[in-house]
């Protein structure tokens, strides 16, 4: 699965012998020209674009090449809630998706590791989200979360609700359907490392009159690592740069926008490139740099 | 407290310091928690579902009663289907492009050693690590500069680029696992190169080349954030929906992701249906 590009990889390395490079060009040449053509010179679009400066006396939406610092002044500041709510709700969504989805992956790799079948129906369900629309699932937690819902009626009942509160529009509707959406992507990681995990490492850790929890803590969780990366890595970046959530038609409201709404509002609707370009030039720094303090920290640099 | 029980016949028997009682009720909380985290995840599923069967008229959010309708003509909503439909061409073309280009991408990444070898693994592994919206505006802000009309053309072009990472990282799994002495032996037996790959490397790659092809479709199928940038004025799906979430979604919305949810589930169960069936008779034959 497209998991493991995150996993580090236990293949034996053996160095593939030269052979004949012709063919290896011919094989590789259309592939990568299409990912220079159509991703990395796209970067570069985009960092020559947050550089332009406003067409004096243009229309909206023109702009000449020039060499505007301002650009990325101008977004950080005016858009520093939603870079600070974007990382913030990525986050706080990466800890909670990674608390809720560690026991389902638990169970279904090493618990149920005798019934196949169950493993591979619970895996199922799990995915089972990615098989209906990604829009069409926020909205229905939309509906259910809405004032009127049976939900926030009861919540309100039982007064953890105040009589006037919402959970829609809120940073707490996001930051749920942040969770909701990005707990498969937590769980196949984790399962996949999981399940290969051997048992006799947890047996011999109670054999040495380790609580089960200690076991836990110095033996599964470490042994695990490289899924938690991987599930975390796939669970914050997105969700860093999701807009849908966050949107005022979704889950969210002004208040809660997040960078990605920030840049799909300059781009597509104010037409003010530079700074869309800018702002996304930030969100990806931001979350190149992260990933690799984080990923050095961890101890795993075979990524690739 | 009991003694250390020096007879012990399982190693994970509990260790001392643990009553069996509570150990018991550990033992039953985890399989309760997953089956109350699944039922959690269904929710929206079955959500989507019940109200495709809901008699609405315009919006489709209080429940006014039980009706097929919805299901039998589903094509009535204005663009709808159309939507459905370049979704459907998108994913198909997006699929058959990245799945040849990944296939052969990754082929020579594991058979063959060449320079520049890490630069083009990292040009393959950056777009999975880059955010949608990053990629999405990247595009746009080239089609822009080049002056290309959005369209149907330019979500295809974007599909294509992010599905051939993931066609690489899943075939590539397939390739190395392949055993080299398969294809020695069409050699050895005075086979060409285009009947070794054709009559041997192919057929054994093909289920990893079909995973790859599945995989792409599917979030080809569901991808609405590059596809937002670079779409123009063309609707597929998840614009569709998209744009009616400000007004209200269509039940006849809900009846497509229904069909297709069911539809995909159909396709995984019976892939691990057969997968296990083979396991077994393989299991048989040894």
């Amino acid at each position: 699965m497209a998991f493991a590009a995150f996993a580090s990889s236990d293949a034996a390395v053996t160095k593939p012998p030269r052979r004949k490079s012709t063919i290896a060009l011919v094989l590789l040449l259309p592939g990568i020209l299409y990912m220079v053509l159509f991703f990395l010179t796209p970067l570069i679009s985009l960092v020559i674009t947050s550089f332009q400066a406003e067409l004096p006396g243009g229309d909206i939406g023109d702009y000449i090449p020039g060499l505007q610092w301002q650009n990325y002044v101008d977004g950080a500041s005016e858009y520093l809630p939603h870079i600070l709510r974007a990382f913030g709700y990525a986050l706080v969504a990466t800890v909670f998706a990674l608390i809720i989805s560690y026991p389902i992956a638990y169970f279904i790799g090493v618990k149920a590791r005798r019934w196949p079948l169950l493993q591979s129906m619970m895996l199922t369900l799990v995915i089972a989200p990615f098989f209906i629309s990604f829009l069409l699932r926020t909205l229905a937690w939309k509906q259910i979360l809405s004032d009127e819902s049976p939900v926030v009626l009861a919540l309100k009942a039982v007064a953890i609700l105040p009589a006037d509160g919402h959970l829609t529009g809120t940073p707490f509707a996001v930051i749920f359907g942040l969770t909701y959406n990005f707990i498969p992507f937590m769980t196949l990681p984790l399962y996949t490392t999981l399940e290969r995990l051997d048992i006799r490492f947890l047996e011999a850790g109670s054999d040495l009159y380790a609580s089960p929890a200690t076991t836990f803590a110095k033996v599964t969780v470490p042994l695990s690592m490289p899924g938690i990366i991987s599930g975390t890595l796939l669970t914050f970046i997105p969700a860093a740069g999701d807009y849908i959530n966050a949107s005022r038609d979704f889950l969210g409201s002004s208040k809660t926008a997040m960078l990605g709404n920030a840049i799909e509002a300059n781009f597509l609707t104010l037409q003010n490139y530079p700074i869309a370009a800018a702002l996304s030039i930030i969100l990806m720094a931001v979350i190149l740099v992260l990933v690799g303090v984080y990923v050095r920290r961890s101890g795993t640099e075979d990524l690739l | 407290m009991t003694a250390l029980p020096l007879d012990r016949k399982s190693p994970s028997a509990a260790p001392a310091a643990t009553p069996p009682a509570r150990r018991k009720l550990v033992g039953l909380g985890l399989p309760i928690y997953v089956a109350l985290a699944l039922v959690f995840l269904l929710i929206p599923i079955v959500y989507t579902f019940v109200f495709s069967f809901n008699d609405s008229v315009k919006s489709n959010i209080a429940w006014r009663g039980f009706t097929f309708d919805k299901w039998l003509s589903v094509c009535n909503e204005p663009g709808l289907c159309e939507a459905f439909g370049n979704s459907i061409l998108v994913g198909v073309v997006a699929t058959v492009l990245a799945t040849a280009l990944g296939t052969a991408i990754a082929i020579a990444l594991v058979r063959y050693r060449f320079r520049f070898r890490s630069s083009i693994s990292l040009l393959l592994f950056l777009p999975m690590a880059t955010p949608e919206v990053v990629l999405g505006a990247g595009l746009a802000a080239q089609f822009l500069a080049l002056g290309t009309q959005k369209g149907i053309v330019t979500v295809i072009l974007a599909h294509t680029m992010f599905c051939i990472s993931f066609v690489v990282v899943t075939v590539k799994a397939r390739v190395a696992s392949l055993d080299p002495a398969l294809e020695e032996a069409g050699r050895d037996l005075y086979g060409s190169a285009a009947q070794v790959f054709w009559r041997i490397t192919f057929p054994l790659l093909l289920p990893g080349i079909l995973a790859a092809a599945l995989l792409s479709f599917a979030l080809s199928f569901d991808d609405f954030i590059i596809t937002n940038f670079n779409s123009g004025a063309v609707d597929t799906f998840p614009k569709f929906i998209y744009i009616a979430a400000a007004r209200g979604i269509p039940a006849e919305a809900n009846v497509i992701a229904s069909a297709v949810f069911i539809l995909a589930i159909l396709i995984v169960v019976v892939a691990q249906v057969s997968r296990s069936a083979r396991q077994k008779r393989l299991a048989r034959l040894s």
